[in-house]
């Protein structure tokens, strides 16, 4: 008879630096289920943000998650600027430049976060050390642009805070140029390694079937051979001006998923090249006075897949509901396929594969304190949001009025 | 100075948690462990078990779920340890404070020694926050 033995991870462990904390069960060698719990995270930014008024709520939002702290406002300022009548009819053509070259470049600073994470995670230690210093002359750039390495807070509505300066070009150009060789290197280091393919190639396989089920985004739907991009599907900022490519691999494994995101440090590199050389000069902001009554949505494709915010307004300074879908919502319990069936030393790396974040996704339950029962259950949260849709129309009458 | 604090400041070994940070403070952390800045050269390294350590890094609002995992963290750590406070959410809630799942600041859980600000503080102003507090624990 085997044993199932259930393994708990978490939720303060060294693998990541977030907390979340996963329970694996195991038949010898072998992953028969997991189970993820999150919620350490959870700080209620969804309410936070029906509190503060439109120019606060970028702030606000780039603090859900550091790695993507530029995408989360964009989408923001997208879903907004939606209710206005479109990013590309009020925001000044230099400012949708800078707003690209922004979100490329925290693309190239996630992706390699990533890749050293993923060395680590593989007992591959140099490639951590190596990823993360080549992502510091990143985070100068940043600090060049806006000023901080991280939590940039140049979005706004209607344009963006900082412009990049003239004298400032040809260091970012100069940094981006040294960052190819970097990301040869890269290619080469870790594409070309027998250990790490042996380690890789065939492991935590998502197949497009299961991809479309579990209804994967990013990065971790590419590398299964689904071919999606908000970029390229709903444009917004420059990138249907610019030529790039949607990098697919077929594969699905851990290694597909390594590759895709390799090559798309070309992509992005290759795009804020072009945004340098095309950019216009002029304003960078226009002045928006009211937001009219309506609802609006943005999308854009975070490092980690595509990040949907939808905002409500009733006509005053503040947004009456803000929705936010991040994308590891939708990538974190694909875990329950590519992880069952593997054995307990891949499990890591296969974990940590679609690149998780928590912090964009944690959601919270209400449990009783003393006998640890959910006291909501689905009818009540039905229930409550029906409510919540009753009042909202009855007082969006009395606006209308 | 007591034996116990001379040696512990030697080489300082420490532990992460992350309070629902929003990771670029986690980050920065680890950033500091990298080429740049590498604060192992100093002895600072970061260990596994809050077992092993002799610093405990806190950061992020502490939630309903983590106030009580913290608590659990710091009587789990040998004595004397030391608690630093990085990033504005752990040192004063930031902008969090009226959130419905923050409850309290992570110095009305356990006693802090340090508070290193910045949204997220650079890995210089959490290396000079360190040696900040070495210097002080020595001259107890
Ligand atoms: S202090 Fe700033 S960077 Fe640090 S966890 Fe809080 S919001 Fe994030």
């Amino acid at each position: 008879m085997s044993h199932k033995i259930v393994i708990p991870l978490g939720p303060h462990h060294p693998l990541q630096e977030e907390p979340a904390f996963f329970e694996l069960s195991v038949e010898g060698e072998k992953v028969t289920d997991i189970d993820i719990t999150v919620g350490y995270v959870h700080r209620g930014i969804e309410k936070l943000s029906e509190s503060k008024h439109f120019d606060q709520v970028p702030f606000l939002v780039e603090r859900i998650c550091g790695i993507c702290s530029s995408s989360h406002p964009y989408a923001f300022v997208l879903a907004v600027e939606d209710m206005l009548g479109g990013e590309k009819n009020i925001v000044p053509e230099r400012a949708l430049y800078i707003r690209t070259i922004i979100e490329e470049l925290q693309r190239i600073h996630s992706h390699l976060l990533w890749l050293g994470l993923a060395g680590h995670f593989l007992g591959y230690d140099t490639l951590w050390m190596w990823a993360w210093r080549y992502r510091e002359p990143v985070l100068d750039c940043f600090e060049m642009i806006t000023g901080n390495r991280q939590n940039y807070a140049i979005f706004k509505v209607g344009g963006v805070r900082h412009n990049i300066r003239d004298e400032d070009i040809p260091i970012i150009k100069k940094t981006i140029g040294d960052l190819t060789k970097v990301v040869d290197m890269f290619c080469g280091a870790i594409t070309d390694d027998p250990v790490i393919k042996a380690r890789l190639k065939g492991v935590g396989v998502l197949t497009k079937q299961e991809a479309i089920e579990w209804c994967v985004v990013g990065p971790t739907a590419r590398a299964s051979g689904i071919n999606i991009d908000v970029r390229r599907d709903d444009p917004y900022g420059i990138y249907d001006q610019i030529n790039w490519n949607v990098i697919v691999k077929e594969e699905g494994s851990v290694f597909a998923k390594i590759q895709v995101r390799i090559l798309e440090l070309y992509e992005s590199i290759n795009i804020i090249c072009q945004c340098l050389e095309k950019m216009p000069e002029g304003e960078i902001n226009t002045e928006i006075k009211d937001i009219p009554i309506g609802e609006g949505i943005g999308r854009i494709e975070a490092p980690r897949g595509e990040c949907l915010h939808y905002v409500r307004s009733d006509g005053t300074n503040r947004p009456i509901r803000h929705k936010i879908r991040a994308p590891s919502y939708m990538n974190v319990p694909s875990n329950k396929t590519t992880v069952v069936g593997e054995t307990i030393c891949d499990a890591a790396i296969i974990l940590a594969a679609v690149d998780p974040c928590y912090s964009c996704t944690d959601r919270t339950i209400v449990l009783d304190r003393i006998t640890d029962k959910k006291v909501l259950n689905g009818w009540d949260l039905i229930e409550l949001s029906r409510k919540k849709t009753k009042e909202l129309r009855r007082n969006f009458k009395s606006i209308l009025k | 100075m007591s034996l116990k604090l001379k040696v512990l400041t030697k080489s300082l070994w420490v532990y992460h948690a992350g309070c629902s940070a929003c990771n670029n403070c986690d980050i920065e952390i680890l950033d500091a462990l990298t080429p740049r800045y590498d604060v192992e050269r100093f002895g600072i390294v970061v260990v596994g078990s809050i077992r092993h350590a002799d610093v405990l890094l806190v950061t992020g609002v502490p939630n309903y779920k983590t106030k009580e995992e913290l608590k659990g963290l710091y009587s789990q750590a040998p004595q004397p340890c030391l608690v630093i406070a990085i990033g504005n959410c752990a040192c004063g809630r930031a902008m969090f404070k009226d959130s419905y799942n923050s409850p309290c600041a992570v110095d009305e859980i356990i006693p802090v020694d340090c508070y290193i600000l910045g949204c997220p503080p650079k890995p210089e102003a959490i290396i000079a926050g360190v040696v900040k507090l070495i210097q002080k624990v020595g001259k107890k």
